[in-house]
């Protein structure tokens, strides 16, 4: 079992790669600050998408309050970076911290309810987290934060992205990933394989508020000011579009479609007044035809080729 | 020494006595069979062992390892305590693949933490490797290595009732408890399901309690078969004897 085999460093060399020609280009003013600002976006929507994935596609815990967890971090890192000035890695690693801890603590009461109840319950708790910003004096209450530095620049933003994809991938494909997996699939039948559900769930819910939390810090540090109202039940639901649209429980899908629901809508920016409703029916025609998202079926393929491990048992 | 004791066991739901005052123990290293007709009780005595119910009175007490009482059993303690299960309606993992169906029933045998699972570190490679050596030599037994990653709701319903199997013997369980295994399998299936059985019974030096409707199998295998009705043990015996049994008769058939 080599840690470096050809498939994983050929994969490396190209996130290097990607990371290298892009970099060039917006330092040589190639790509416009317009443009990085929507890079910004895609970037911290994949973050967001691939964790709310790993609750909501894998484990089948259909969430509402992802933003929620967004706007703790958010929160964590503009009083850490703003307010404390501390520099930008406590930021993230606050805002993570943070945002898991929130994770836990809302958790472990409202996983024990199912489905719908479950949705509510996540709502109540994005609400609630929204209620709390707008009336807590010390960040701004509903006139916003100020004045956080700008701290994400495309090194930030790129290797955050790529831990999040690459670590969420790591576990999933760990036996703790299968089992959170088996919890969506059968919950009865994943506690007679000595499954702890309760655990599982709770961990999903904590890992996905995790890395909500660092799209949160990297929100907070690119645009200067937050205010408790861009982390709505509407945001909560745009993320969950960009999961279902790319295909429940598939990585790349998440990836696939917050970039291909971003560039979408940047397109239709020449024509506002049609802009919702061409958005609207894109998502209506990919339900119709394709309701498993883009990558649904090729994800199903995707957990049978399994990597490394695989690659070993099949080379016997 | 009997590793199942089962003292005055009942559960009810509101007014309806599902299982009512069952008293018996078990021998390690047989076969026994839990026979009756439809709605007899026998899927709620067997949730009752695996703490999917909590008994309304009476007790379930293993002696597997060590002493562990009904009291403290939760659904997914058990494999733990080395009892594991199959399910009457098939429950597979169905979009997942043969081989990670199976890879779940060793969860327990896993041994590593959080930071390996998300940093692929040292322990992850040994714990997985050692569990996919482990599960595919179990697929090799059932003749389901080369559908390995096929998954679970393409295969036939006989092979689905096999994939069960597997992925309760990959928990390395010494009391395994079929419910209906050969439910939905033909006459020829069946017959090497027997000899399955019987054969994984001293290959993994198990206990084994079956459900069954099909009487060729549990006379075939069976040393000891315990008869439910209403939610009562109305006899047990070798299955000779209780083949030949009065009340068993009744039951069945009906009569006086």
């Amino acid at each position: 079992m080599k840690l470096f085999n050809k498939k994983n460093t050929l994969s490396m060399l190209a996130v290097l790669g990607v990371y290298a020609i892009a970099g060039l280009l917006i330092n040589t003013g190639f790509i416009d600050s317009y443009i990085f600002l929507n890079i910004v976006l895609i970037g911290i929507n994949i973050i967001l998408a691939v964790s709310l994935n790993l609750i909501t596609g894998f484990t089948g815990q259909f969430s509402l309050g992802h933003a929620a967890f967004m706007s703790i971090g958010a929160y964590a890192a503009g009083i850490l970076t703003a307010k404390l000035d501390q520099p930008f890695w406590v930021g993230i690693a606050g805002a993570a911290l943070f945002a898991a801890f929130a994770g836990i603590v809302i958790g472990i009461p409202t996983l024990r309810l199912k489905g719908d109840y479950l949705a509510i319950a996540t709502l109540g708790f994005a609400e609630i987290v929204k209620i709390i910003g707008l009336n807590t004096e010390y960040i701004g209450g509903a006139t916003g934060l100020n004045d956080i530095p700008r701290y994400t620049t495309w090194t930030w933003l790129y290797f955050c992205v790529a831990a999040t994809v690459l670590l969420i991938s790591n576990f999933i494909k760990s036996y703790k990933g299968r089992a959170c997996i088996a919890i969506g699939e059968d919950e009865i039948a994943a506690e007679a394989m000595g499954v702890n559900t309760t655990y599982y769930k709770v961990l999903a819910f904590t890992l996905g508020a995790f890395f909500a939390g660092i799209a949160g810090a990297l929100y907070a540090n690119y645009f200067y000011f937050l205010k408790p109202d861009s982390f709505g039940f509407m945001k909560s639901i745009d993320i969950l579009v960009i999961v279902v649209f790319g295909g429940m429980g598939s990585i790349k899908g998440s990836i696939i479609g917050a970039i291909l629901l971003s560039v979408i809508s940047l397109f239709l920016q020449g024509i506002p007044e049609l802009r919702m409703v061409v958005y609207s029916l894109i998502l209506f025609l990919i339900m119709v035809y394709r309701p498993q998202g883009i990558m649904g079926k090729s994800s199903l393929k995707f957990f049978r080729k399994r990597g490394v491990l695989y690659a070993n048992h099949q080379g016997k | 020494m009997p590793i199942i004791k089962v003292n005055n066991l009942s559960k009810s739901f509101g007014g309806v006595k599902a299982v009512s005052n069952i008293n018996m123990t078990i021998d390690g290293g047989e076969i026994i069979g839990v026979i009756g007709p439809n709605g007899a009780g026998k899927t709620t005595f067997f949730n009752l062992l695996t703490g999917i119910y909590s008994p309304s009175s009476g007790e379930v007490v293993y002696n597997l390892d060590k002493e562990i009482s009904s009291k403290s059993f939760k659904p997914y303690k058990m494999t733990g305590y080395g009892v594991a299960r199959t399910f009457q309606n098939i429950r597979l993992f169905k979009n997942m693949s043969i081989l990670d169906n199976v890879l779940l029933g060793y969860h327990n045998n896993m041994r590593y933490g959080l930071l390996s699972s998300l940093f692929r570190l040292p322990s992850f490679y040994k714990n997985e490797s050692k569990a996919y050596e482990e599960v595919l030599k179990l697929l090799e037994i059932f003749n389901l290595l080369d559908k390995k990653d096929e998954l679970a709701s393409s295969l036939p319903y006989g092979e689905q009732r096999k994939v069960e199997i597997a992925r309760a013997l990959a928990a390395k369980p010494k009391l395994l408890l079929l419910d209906e295994p050969a439910a939905g399998m033909n006459p020829n299936e069946t017959k090497e399901l027997t000899a399955l059985i019987n054969w994984i019974k001293d290959e993994f030096k198990l206990t084994i309690i079956l459900i069954e409707h099909d009487m060729s199998l549990v006379m075939g295998i069976c040393s000891k078969v315990f008869v439910f009705d209403y939610g009562t043990l109305i006899a047990s015996g070798t299955p000779n004897e209780v083949q030949n049994n009065e009340q068993v008769i009744k039951a069945y058939l009906g009569g006086e």
